[in-house]
């Protein structure tokens, strides 16, 4: 699949303005790149589990969306899509409809990675044409920064908070892409927002044209919830390419390909620095939380790399 | 013309849904309502049907799928018990707030704990206020007439609420009974075709389900919902009336049984109405003025006319089949007992718990249940309004 | 049909909400105006732009339109001054007080 920018920019807007997200918010950055994917022509339904992405682009009665919608609950967004695509399917066969649609749904990490984990689960294994899409902003946002399992090692949020005992949360985060894989589902990536979104343009696109199911992880830097700079979250996207803390990769039919190697890897504090999240990791005397943090980076990367290098 | 055989419930059920042929059905195993999605993966296996059926990894994905089905324009089926449905609890809400026409055929089962596969109604009472319409049956006949009736009820354009259409589980949905059933073609031709307005999957104009209200709006959403609710009876009774017109078969709200005359009256759900009803022979045999009243709607509740069936009788025993932990009885007994208030019914009332966990009940039960009320009547006093059958004390 | 969602302010009543309070049609958002939730907006100097685009994908508002390959003016209607697409420029061709 080839990537022209500018035609892809051409495309017509599929995400409308007047959604309630906050300024500067990575989700519905996401959502619109993830949907240039759709070829022009094709339709959509669009599926959405409970979060900030569902209060703020369906508030009564404005819809973001232009294409058709639906949010059921928060844990259950791969189970309600399973029903939409059966119901298109049941349709088609029996001659009530002749349009191609494709499938789509949106959940936050907290939607994903946890309370709709089995769900999600459930639709991968059944094997559905569709595209589950996770913008993991490695936390619940929307009820105000509590740890989810997408949570990263050390982050200060309000239900890990950093104290006198407590170096923020003990845990590292869950590595969903892998477990996704595992479904042995015919397309599994992991990308963000780099490369002129080539890199997340051309993994929609094949996760919205593969038949079967298909599940993208797509880190979406939260400004409120990580604390940087609002206006630098390209630059946020880009060092955690850079740093291996975020690898870009897919899983073609089960085989796991390196999209993008650093000339030079930099060290994750360059993305740990500018997070108000990981403050504390730079005062003095914790130097080895960040050791500590580059070994888990490190190690991780160093699998995906032996994952990537077995063709 | 109808065909003879002997069916279980459960089987009764599959059947109607063949003859149905809906169009998504999502579905996970439990007992005793697992036999339904058995027999018609069956139906799918063989090509008798071209439903979607969808084995999913739980009963919250049955019913998420199926409101996800439903919203997309589809009409869908699922089927459940007991800790199934209490699974699906947000779902339930979600699929009536969403006014969503879709069908959830309920075997009742005790709720845990402790954990117990047998026929109450726990679980459906719990769900009573979650905006579904609710019918029972007494018997697989009842249990399969309804299926055969209930996506007219649900998908009418007045109503467009989801309907669960419940039987006892084992009771009804094991044993083996003589049934009836219609022609294929025939109910066909009265379920018809369904023609959703504003769908998912609509080429001419998109919908969006499920926003957030803010609260200036969440008030007015409930009150519209209810609208829909207030036209129930009057599509049941329409739809029973045109049923009767192909299968032979009246049904109306709730059955009366002995009523004209009756003294004495017991109002239940369920299968024991046909125990009751043989108690009911005997006293009458003795003169005894015993009627019945079986609930066959029971959301929306028909409280005007219940109580206008029980104007002339002096004590009626209300039985439910779960608990409400509310120390002074259970949903039937609340639902029956503020029906007769609101009626300035001059009936004395007790209410009973029975049955729960599969607790048989015999004839005789029930002949002890018309002496109590007997007694009421000659002290003037309904006593403990509050009171177990067949419990060991 | 779609549905005429200028029947449904907060005053309506309950009898006017759609059923099942779904909205047939879409994109209806763009009459809800997020542009009023802050003063600090970027300026779009046209003569330095090269109409590259980077821009655009990066607005998480869909604010920057996009027609015959070439961008447009600002929807200050609904931009909420976030700022990203200055750091996104590379021609200085966006400008915004107290982003650098």
């Amino acid at each position: 699949m080839s990537y022209n920018f500018k035609e892809t920019m051409n495309k017509p807007e599929r995400l409308a303005p007047g959604h309630r997200m906050c300024a500067g918010c990575g989700g519905t950055i996401a959502v619109r790149n993830v949907l240039r994917g759709l070829h022009e022509g094709d339709k959509a339904v669009i599926g959405n589990a409970t979060g900030c992405l569902e209060v703020s682009t369906f508030t009564y009665p404005y819809t973001a969306w232009e294409d058709s919608y639906i949010h059921n609950a928060f844990e259950n967004a791969g189970a309600t899509l399973s029903g939409v695509e059966g119901a298109y399917k049941a349709l088609r066969k029996k001659g009530k409809l002749n349009d191609t649609y494709k499938f789509i749904t949106f959940g936050g990490d907290g939607g994903t990675y946890d309370i709709g984990f089995q769900s999600l689960s459930g639709a991968m294994e059944r094997n559905h044409d569709l595209v589950y899409v996770c913008y993991d902003n490695g936390a619940y946002m929307n009820t105000g920064i509590q740890r989810s399992s997408a949570t990263p090692m050390y982050a200060d949020t309000t239900t890990t908070p950093v104290g006198s005992e407590s170096n923020g949360k003990p845990q590292n985060r869950k590595d969903l892409a892998a477990i996704i894989a595992a479904h042995d589902v015919p397309y599994v990536a992991q990308t963000t927002f780099v490369q002129n979104f080539k890199d997340l343009h051309i993994k929609s696109e094949k996760a919205i044209y593969t038949p079967g199911a298909a599940f993208l992880n797509i880190m979406a830097p939260c400004p409120r919830g990580w604390r940087y700079n609002t206006p630098d979250i390209m630059e946020i996207c880009k060092l955690g390419v850079e740093t291996c803390y975020w690898p870009l990769f897919e899983v073609v039919e089960g085989k796991w390909i390196l999209n993008y190697e650093p000339k030079k890897k930099l060290p994750v504090e360059d993305f740990l620095r500018p997070q108000g999240r990981f403050k504390h990791l730079f005062k003095k005397g914790n130097e080895y939380l960040l050791e500590e943090f580059q070994k888990e980076v490190d190690r991780r990367w160093e699998e995906l790399k032996f994952r990537c290098s077995r063709a | 013309m109808a065909k003879r055989d002997r069916l279980s419930g459960n089987e009764a059920v599959a059947i109607a849904l063949r003859q149905i042929n809906p169009d998504v059905f999502p579905a996970f195993p439990i007992t005793p309502s697992t036999e339904i999605p058995q027999y018609f993966a069956s139906f799918v296996a063989n090509g008798q049907v071209d439903t979607e059926f969808i084995p999913v990894e739980s009963e919250h994905s049955s019913m998420s799928a199926a409101v996800g089905a439903s919203a997309a324009g589809a009409r869908s089926f699922t089927a459940t018990s007991s800790c199934g449905l209490a699974y699906m609890w947000e779902e339930l809400y979600i699929a009536a707030s969403n006014r969503l026409p879709l069908v959830l055929a309920l075997v009742n089962r005790a709720l845990s704990g402790p954990i117990n596969i047998n026929c109450d109604h726990s679980d459906s009472m719990g769900a009573r206020d979650a905006g579904w319409i609710q019918m029972y049956a007494e018997n697989n006949q009842e249990a399969y007439d309804n299926m055969v009736q209930a996506y007219r009820i649900s998908e009418h354009k007045d109503v467009r609420i989801p309907i669960m259409i419940c039987q006892d589980g084992f009771i009804t949905s094991h044993a083996v009974e003589n049934i009836e059933l219609l022609e294929d073609q025939d109910v066909k031709d009265f379920v018809g075709e369904y023609h959703p307005e504003t769908y998912l999957l609509n080429p001419d104009c998109p919908a969006a389900v499920g926003p957030y209200s803010i609260t200036d709006y969440y008030m007015e959403a409930k009150r519209n919902q209810a609208e829909g609710m207030k036209h129930v009876s009057q599509v049941v009774l329409d739809v029973a009336k045109e049923f009767e017109g192909i299968s032979g078969r009246a049904y109306g709200l709730f059955e009366e049984y002995c009523m004209a005359d009756a003294e004495m009256a017991v109002v239940m759900i369920g299968s024991a109405a046909g125990t009751t009803k043989d108690a009911i022979d005997r006293l009458r045999e003795k003169g005894i003025k015993a009627g019945l009243i079986k609930i066959r709607l029971y959301r929306p509740f028909p409280a005007s006319e219940i109580a206008e069936a029980l104007k002339t009788v002096k004590a009626v025993a209300i039985m439910d089949r779960a608990e409400g932990y509310t120390n002074h009885g259970g949903p039937l007994g609340a639902d029956v007992m503020s029906a007769l208030y609101r009626a300035h019914a001059d009936a004395l009332a007790v209410n009973y718990i029975y049955g729960l966990g599969g607790r048989d009940i015999r004839v005789e039960d029930m002949e002890g249940v018309f002496e109590a009320l007997k007694q009421i009547i000659e002290e003037g006093d309904a006593g403990e309004t509050y009171r177990y059958l067949g419990l060991r004390e | 049909m779609a549905t005429d969602i200028t029947r449904l302010g907060v005053k309506a009543n309950w009898r006017d909400l759609t059923e099942g309070m779904i909205i047939a049609g879409a994109g209806t958002s763009k009459d809800f105006n997020t542009g009023e939730w802050s003063t600090d907006k970027p300026e779009f100097i046209e003569e330095k732009c090269k109409q590259c685009l980077l821009c655009v994908p990066v607005c998480p508002d869909s604010c920057i339109p996009v027609k015959d390959m070439k961008r447009g003016a600002f929807d200050y209607d609904h931009c909420k001054g976030c700022g990203i697409c200055v750091k996104a420029c590379p021609f200085g061709a966006i400008t915004m007080e107290g982003v650098k």
